[in-house]
């Protein structure tokens, strides 16, 4: 039985069609995936994000706790700061990413992926126990009591703050990564300054059973800016260009934050964390594989998730494997997320990608893979 | 959202029609499966002069979320491909009877036609 967010019935109401995602039914699209993905390039674009899991850290000893599971610095947030960052197993190898925020002094919320959340809440318990300050930290999985929305793109500070009620700080007034706790019809919902498109937005986590109204407030606040629902299918989209990584495809419990290219949110320096020792090795060491983007030299079926990549050259085996792909609603052209030898790694550099039999030229692109000049 | 089915079509279970106009048949994909496709971003087209059985994989239609073969409901030889897609395969999402066609074949076994479904069967094997 596929699990419902709390906005469900809206999705519905909306014709979205509906698809299963990491145990969820959730909508692909509502109008056309092309469209929408426009939509959040040009205005604005409102995604149910209701299926994200939320687990709260609390207590004196909860930065500490924090930072040891985590590989970013924890200790660089300020009360209301939030950063991306990404919990390891021992071996260096991922077992989510997620975000990171600090609502209080001694309060931290993590947003994880959906998929993620028994694991991630085990694998915390776990190390709560083993974790000598454990009387200072206090788990907590609210994943079912809290939805979430996401409003992204050009237009959507514009109209934000129509929606909450007026106080000190307001959400357009939030620097990127920052998060405000406002009132929503006398209930808390925390909105912060971040997504998952490669445009500004904000992200709304509030209380299942006001996650609707919030929707609703939202469309109507942004219908004369050209807000449209968007679903999973232009999230994808939107993050592929982005050349941001989705858990399954360019993140496993096998594949190191080093190798995906987020090694930027991993802190060596902070001292010692779960899957430090081993990342450090890897560091010394250099990885065998690097996640690079890439784009279809012409224009061409698009690349898909399992398609083998080659160096240009040829060679005998592949030297690795399309983990994203699709046509870029923005470039006309097919792009992608893939491993390759570290050697093919820096931008511009040859290679093949191999569609149904047929090797087509590709060149790795810096990620962003497509910004909006 | 209500689907197109044109009455005077010819259909297969994999979701082409079919239009015959003497011996030669103008083949595409059916509303419904543009609608279950998502945005089509690419077709890939059969070689003109191709012999094709009926059922055989002769053409992709890759949308934004996946690829598609497409099967040749008749046998025959394929006389004309639909150029215009290459620079414009969205016309498989806004005219899949028009000039979202795919490509047209000239007829080897006219007998297969009645094989196909008429409109009615292909309606009701499409409801939810």
């Amino acid at each position: 039985m596929l699990k419902k967010t709390p906005l469900h019935a809206t999705h519905q109401k909306l014709g979205a069609r509906l698809v299963e995602f990491g145990g969820w039914e959730m909508p692909l699209y509502y109008s056309s995936i092309l469209e929408e993905h426009r939509a959040v390039r040009t205005a604005a674009g409102i995604f149910d994000i209701s299926h994200m899991g939320e687990i709260d850290a609390r207590g004196p000893r909860a930065l500490e706790f924090v930072n040891f599971v985590l590989t970013n610095d924890a200790r660089k947030l300020a009360a209301g700061q939030g950063q991306y960052t990404l919990m390891c197993n021992e071996h260096g190898g991922t077992i989510d990413d997620l975000y990171l925020y600090r609502i209080d002094a001694e309060e931290y919320l993590m947003v994880v992926n959906a998929a993620r959340i028994g694991a991630d809440f085990a694998w915390l318990e776990r190390q709560r126990a083993a974790f000598p300050g454990r009387n200072g930290v206090e788990l907590e999985n609210r994943s079912d009591e809290l939805a979430a929305v996401a409003v992204q793109g050009p237009k959507a500070a514009g109209f934000i703050d129509h929606v909450f009620q007026p106080g000190a700080q307001m959400a357009a007034s939030l620097q990127k990564n920052e998060v405000v706790r406002l009132s929503f019809a006398g209930r808390i919902a925390f909105v912060s300054r971040t997504g998952y498109t490669g445009e500004d937005g904000f992200e709304i986590v509030a209380p299942a059973d006001c996650i609707e109204a919030v929707w609703n407030k939202l469309f109507d606040a942004g219908k004369s800016s050209g807000l449209k629902p968007a679903g999973l299918g232009a999230r994808d989209t939107l993050r592929t260009e982005a050349g941001y990584p989705l858990y399954g495809h360019e993140l496993d419990e096998d594949i190191s934050p080093l190798e995906a290219g987020v090694g930027f949110f991993v802190s060596l320096s902070k001292g010692e964390f779960i899957g430090r020792a081993a990342l450090v090795q890897q560091k010394a060491a250099g990885t065998s594989r690097k996640l690079v983007g890439f784009k279809m030299e012409e224009r061409s079926a698009p690349p898909r998730p399992g398609y083998p990549i080659w160096s240009a050259s040829g060679g005998k085996t592949p030297m690795g494997r399309v983990t994203s792909g699709t046509q870029s609603p923005s470039l006309g052209i097919g792009i992608g997320l893939g491993f390759v030898a570290p050697e093919f790694s820096p931008a511009n550099t040859a290679i093949g990608i191999e569609v149904r039999g047929k090797q087509l030229p590709a060149k790795v692109a810096t990620r962003p893979i497509y910004r909006r000049s | 959202m209500s689907v197109n089915v044109p009455p005077d079509l010819k259909y297969t279970k994999s979701h082409e029609w079919l239009r015959t106009d003497g011996a030669v048949a103008t083949i595409g994909i059916t509303d419904h499966a543009q609608h279950e496709l998502t945005d089509v971003v690419f077709v890939e087209l059969p070689a003109m002069g191709r012999s094709l059985k009926a059922g055989e994989s002769c053409a992709v239609v890759e949308s934004v979320k996946t690829a598609s073969d497409i099967y040749s409901p008749v046998s025959g030889e394929v006389v004309e491909v639909n150029g215009e897609l290459t620079g414009h395969p969205d016309l498989v999402n806004t005219e899949p009877y028009v000039s979202g066609w795919f490509f047209k074949i000239r007829l080897s076994q006219p007998a297969e036609l009645d094989r196909l479904m008429s409109a009615e069967d292909y309606t009701k094997q499409i409801a939810p």
